[in-house]
């Protein structure tokens, strides 16, 4: 446990170091704080109070941030050979790539919390539901945790971080709308799977507040699929 | 802790890069690898450092094996990789406190460990820099440092000096020496003079076999089954002194070196010394002896005489 906090710890490091956490959180508030108090189908345009409109606008920020966050991960240690420094540390592979994991995670949980001003600005404007506010916000934790450990698999592969950033991206779009679209036009096991697969619908329920342990499993099934393909990246790596 | 490596074979594609190795390293002793390029140094070394899985063979470094017990092995090993990769974005000092962590190394005594790597290895006026801004030479500090701070029993340098300037090779190889009295060490190098100046016992290694063992005097005895003699003789007939060196019993071949001087390079035949031969001749014909000194085999030749074709 110690370990992976001492990896994280410097990832985490490395983000305000090299500005890459600022310019981030930056892009996040901006673009979220835009489109959910002035622009579109904003807050004031909906009328309600609730933060619904900021989970769905974070939704794709998120979706385009992230792989950012997590593309140089392991290509930067595959590029500069770092990673046989630190794979030759008393370390498992797990713990490096949990401790990878972990990093750009805290940095969008910092994130969601500079976002808290939003809620107690709702919350002053008409009766919010805490529940649902909640909910919210954990299923985009879940969400941005499943983005990162499908970037970090991406980025375990390859020496280029843009291409990891492109794959991550490219894989990210099936689960954002594609399932959903070939999955509503077809009937029987196939579509119900691909409604299943699609990422939409999961997020959508939690974001209304409707908690289901089916929707975390989901989730979660797809965050440990991404970690352990990673590691075992790392294990194919010392076999070659 | 001893290092035993057993038929250590480890194969790229259809190239074996190491083929059937085995050797053992005791405590406090330095092992020098010397090959040509691609001979199977480092893929030895990584799969020491539990980087590579090998295909076959097993490698125990003291009770642990590297196989099984991989991250109780990484405790004991201190590793320089070949090209040294580092964190270039960290100040030293930052980058050698997550090493020490990741170590494992007590928070108490990690300021202590770090002056003391820091001190050793001649960073003190650069730990505040990053990584990035440092030349070659103290890059290849920080790595060795990198590798000692946690006090290791094992220590493996591949190219350690590479990049260094000549007071800083001298250093390092003192250091290493040092070192190497204690603990185990195995360092690959090419440059000949580096093995021979710090290592204890030297493995060739060509096209990834074991191609000769043991210290450097032990090799050059073994490709020096021939004595050969420079010998310079003045006052008399240069082809008479050829002709009565050629004809001594002991002598298997004469050359010339230098003609106008009378420089003769006399090689025995095996096992047998034509020094006192020589001597007498001299006496015997009034000739001059000026000069009989023995050539001795540079491991250069040993090197090459082993790892050509």
């Amino acid at each position: 446990m110690k370990k992976i906090g001492i990896i994280t710890g410097r990832e985490l490091n490395a983000y305000f170091d090299s500005l890459m956490a600022y310019v981030l959180l930056i892009l996040f508030l901006g673009f979220t704080g835009f489109f959910t108090w002035i622009y579109g189908s904003d807050i004031f345009y909906i009328k309600q109070a609730s933060l619904q409109v900021f989970f769905s606008v974070a939704y794709w920020t998120l979706f385009f941030i992230i792989p950012a966050l997590t593309m140089h991960l392991l290509s930067e240690e595959n590029r500069s050979g770092t990673l046989e420094l630190l794979l030759t540390k008393p370390l498992s592979d797990w713990q490096v790539v949990v401790g990878k994991f972990l990093a750009p995670l805290m940095l969008i949980i910092i994130a969601l919390v500079l976002t808290l001003p939003y809620y107690i600005t709702v919350a002053r404007l008409g009766n919010i539901d805490n529940g649902q506010v909640l909910s919210g916000y954990l299923v985009l934790i879940l969400f941005s945790a499943m983005y990162i450990s499908l970037g970090l698999f991406t980025s375990s592969f390859t020496k280029n971080a843009i291409v990891s950033y492109l794959i991550t991206v490219f894989i990210g779009i099936f689960f954002q709308i594609i399932f959903q679209m070939i999955g509503s036009n077809l009937t029987g096991a196939l579509g119900h799977w691909l409604n299943y697969l699609s990422m939409n619908a999961h997020f959508d329920s939690m974001a209304r507040g409707l908690l289901d342990s089916r929707d975390i499993l989901y989730f979660l099934l797809f965050i440990t699929l991404g970690l352990v393909l990673s590691e075992s990246m790392l294990i194919k790596k010392r076999k070659a | 802790m001893d290092i035993v490596v057993e038929n250590l074979t480890k194969t790229y594609g259809t190239q074996k890069a190491v083929d059937h190795i085995s050797f053992r390293v005791k405590t406090g002793e330095v092992l020098g690898f010397l090959g040509p390029n691609g001979a199977g140094k480092t893929t030895t070394m990584k799969a020491i450092t539990s980087f590579l899985v090998p295909d076959e063979g097993s490698i125990h470094v003291g009770d642990f094996s590297v196989d099984e017990q991989a991250e109780e092995v990484k405790k004991h090993i201190g590793y320089l990789p070949e090209s040294n990769p580092l964190y270039e974005e960290m100040p030293i000092i930052d980058y050698l406190k997550f090493v020490a962590k990741v170590e494992g190394i007590q928070a108490s005594r990690i300021e202590e460990k770090m002056r003391e790597v820091i001190r050793v290895c001649g960073i003190q006026k650069e730990k505040h820099k990053k990584i990035s801004e440092l030349s070659k030479g103290y890059k290849q500090r920080v790595g060795l440092a990198q590798a000692l701070i946690h006090d290791p029993d094992v220590l493996i340098l591949d190219e350690p000096t590479t990049g260094l300037d000549p007071n800083q090779i001298i250093e390092i190889r003192e250091l290493i020496k040092k070192i190497g009295r204690e603990k185990t060490v195995i360092l690959s190098s090419h440059i000949l003079a580096e093995v021979e100046a710090t290592c204890d016992r030297i493995l060739i290694i060509n096209k990834g076999k074991i191609v000769a063992e043991g210290t450097t005097d032990e090799l050059r005895k073994k490709s020096q089954a021939h004595e050969i003699l420079k010998v310079s003789i003045e006052e008399g007939d240069v082809n008479e002194i050829f002709k009565a060196l050629q004809s001594l019993d002991e002598t298997e071949l004469v050359d010339f070196i230098n003609r106008d001087k009378g420089e003769f390079e006399v090689q025995s035949r095996t096992n047998q010394s034509a020094r006192r031969s020589i001597f007498n001749l001299c006496v015997e014909k009034h000739w001059i002896l000026t000069q009989m000194t023995p050539i001795e085999t540079k491991l250069e030749d040993v090197f090459r005489q082993l790892t050509m074709n």
